[in-house]
């Protein structure tokens, strides 16, 4: 069916479709409506999902933990604040290796409160061991969502699926659903390896490790990351099999023979393709890298991808306060540091608390990278 | 104990399906204050049983006859439950 959504309807029309077990969330601006409009499918009748709304996002992941310690297919939405509340638990839910799927509409971080979207929330929780799926349209965050839970359920690690705050949480688009009874073919049902519930053949989940035995099962979980990609690669490869959408981990926009690309994720990439398709129209020659997935990073597709390219500038929409660069130049670069002949890379931040990105913008940033002079290290785009 | 396991010999996500091995691990050396349980008092109701999180009540034939000291971390929620009173927190001597 074709209709019009918003990022936060679609999101909530693609949980309804998956009709998970086991819904615990509270919601939090921008993606409020997810949790409001799914609670609304619950109300109705037209999922089987038994909803716990509890008194505070800690209390949602700890809840989602629980159910899908249970052996349940578990989902929640957040953002922001809500995010960094759930902190502690998120990590938990990594470490325990339960796929849980989360959806975020991605924004700043407080203080000064703002509630407009950047990654600042998201990549705050880079190091908790959760996939993150950064996408560029509505649509691609409803196709990533149901995606996400096929893929955590077969790598057996919590994913979250990051949607622009109000950029696209809150912007109507066109978007191509799938039927109901596509969805849940194309997800069956969740095999889980264990069941909290099942008293016949009790478990402990959540033991005490330490120093004897943390680092060990650290390790495997990391392992249970590194070994991600190709299961994301085949997930995506069946359902643009099955619904002609397919979204490569990173996808080269009009990069042959350019001279300088910009690397992003997130909506902000719909942004970078109408400057390059004016800059392209002028016979400037640049690209765009787009970067759908950030955890795992995937450092060989990036390095092969970037080591074709003389400039490159990193477009970060959030800040790790005084690192040697954003958050994505930093781990950029250390994927080409081993390169031979290496290129020229820039960092940017741009965009945080919602601030305009405009094509203009981006094609400022290409002509600055194009020219190699750029007075400060990291800059702010845009910033007065 | 059996030599350290390595981290690819590991269950995913650290759950323990070999509850036996949980015994190895005696906790009561964690234990600061001491549940200490009055035979007399007891009017046997098991509450204890109940609530203690580390199953050291020690039940035979339906009665409580003690407490495991080797496991027992001292919390005190069968002191505290107690609706006869009869075990009372001490403080464990060196």
């Amino acid at each position: 069916m074709i209709l019009a959504k918003t990022g936060n309807e679609a999101m909530a029309y693609a949980m309804k479709q998956i009709n998970p077990d086991v819904v615990a969330a509270y919601p939090i601006t921008p993606s409020t409506e997810i949790v409001q409009l799914f609670s609304n499918y619950v109300s109705d009748g037209e999922v089987d999902t038994e909803f716990v709304a509890v008194e505070s996002e800690h209390s949602a992941m700890t809840a989602c933990i629980g159910a899908a310690a249970c052996g349940c297919r578990v989902m929640t939405a957040t953002a922001s604040q809500g995010l960094a509340l759930m902190h502690e638990m998120v990590f938990i839910a990594a470490g325990l290796r339960l796929p849980i799927v989360m959806a975020v509409a991605s924004r700043s971080l407080s203080s000064p409160l703002n509630i407009h979207g950047d990654h600042s929330d998201s990549l705050a929780s880079r190091d908790s061991g959760w996939m993150q799926f950064f996408c560029e349209t509505v649509q691609e965050g409803y196709d990533t969502l149901i995606q996400a839970v096929k893929i955590a359920e077969k790598a057996n690690l919590p994913a979250l699926v990051a949607i622009d705050g109000f950029i696209l949480s809150h912007c109507q688009e066109r978007i191509e659903t799938l039927d109901d009874q596509a969805v849940r073919d194309f997800l069956g049902v969740r095999q889980p390896q264990y069941n909290l519930l099942d008293w016949r053949n009790p478990i402990l989940v959540g033991p005490a490790t330490l120093q004897d035995y943390y680092f060990e099962f650290k390790r495997g979980e990391i392992e249970g990351m590194n070994q991600t990609l190709p299961i994301i690669q085949a997930v995506q490869e069946e359902f643009g099999k099955r619904f002609g959408r397919t979204y490569p981990v990173l996808e080269e926009y009009r990069c042959e023979d350019a001279e300088a690309v910009l690397l992003l994720m997130g909506s902000a990439c719909g942004t970078c393709r109408v400057a390059v398709d004016r800059m392209r129209a002028q016979g400037k020659k640049v690209g765009m890298v787009k970067l759908r997935v950030y955890r795992p990073l995937v450092w060989q597709l990036l390095k092969e991808s970037l080591s074709k390219f003389k400039r490159i500038g990193v477009l970060d929409r959030a800040d790790a306060v005084n690192s040697y660069g954003g958050p994505l130049f930093t781990e950029v670069t250390s994927v080409l540091y081993d390169l031979k002949e290496k290129p020229q890379v820039y960092s940017y931040v741009y965009g945080l608390g919602g601030k305009e990105f405009s094509p203009d913008d981006a094609i400022a940033v290409f002509e600055q990278v194009l020219s190699g002079k750029k007075d400060e290290f990291v800059t702010y785009v845009g910033v007065r | 104990m059996a030599k350290a396991k390595g981290w690819r010999e590991l269950p995913c996500g650290a759950i323990i399906t070999d509850m036996a091995a949980v015994k190895e691990n005696k906790t009561g050396a964690w234990r600061s204050m001491r549940p200490v349980w009055d035979k007399e008092k007891c009017k046997q109701c098991l509450m204890c049983w109940v609530y203690c999180p580390d199953s050291s009540i020690v039940v035979k034939e339906g009665k409580v006859i003690g407490i495991n000291y080797e496991y027992c971390k001292g919390c005190g929620n069968c002191a505290s439950i107690c609706p006869a009173k009869a075990i009372t927190m001490e403080k464990e001597r060196k």
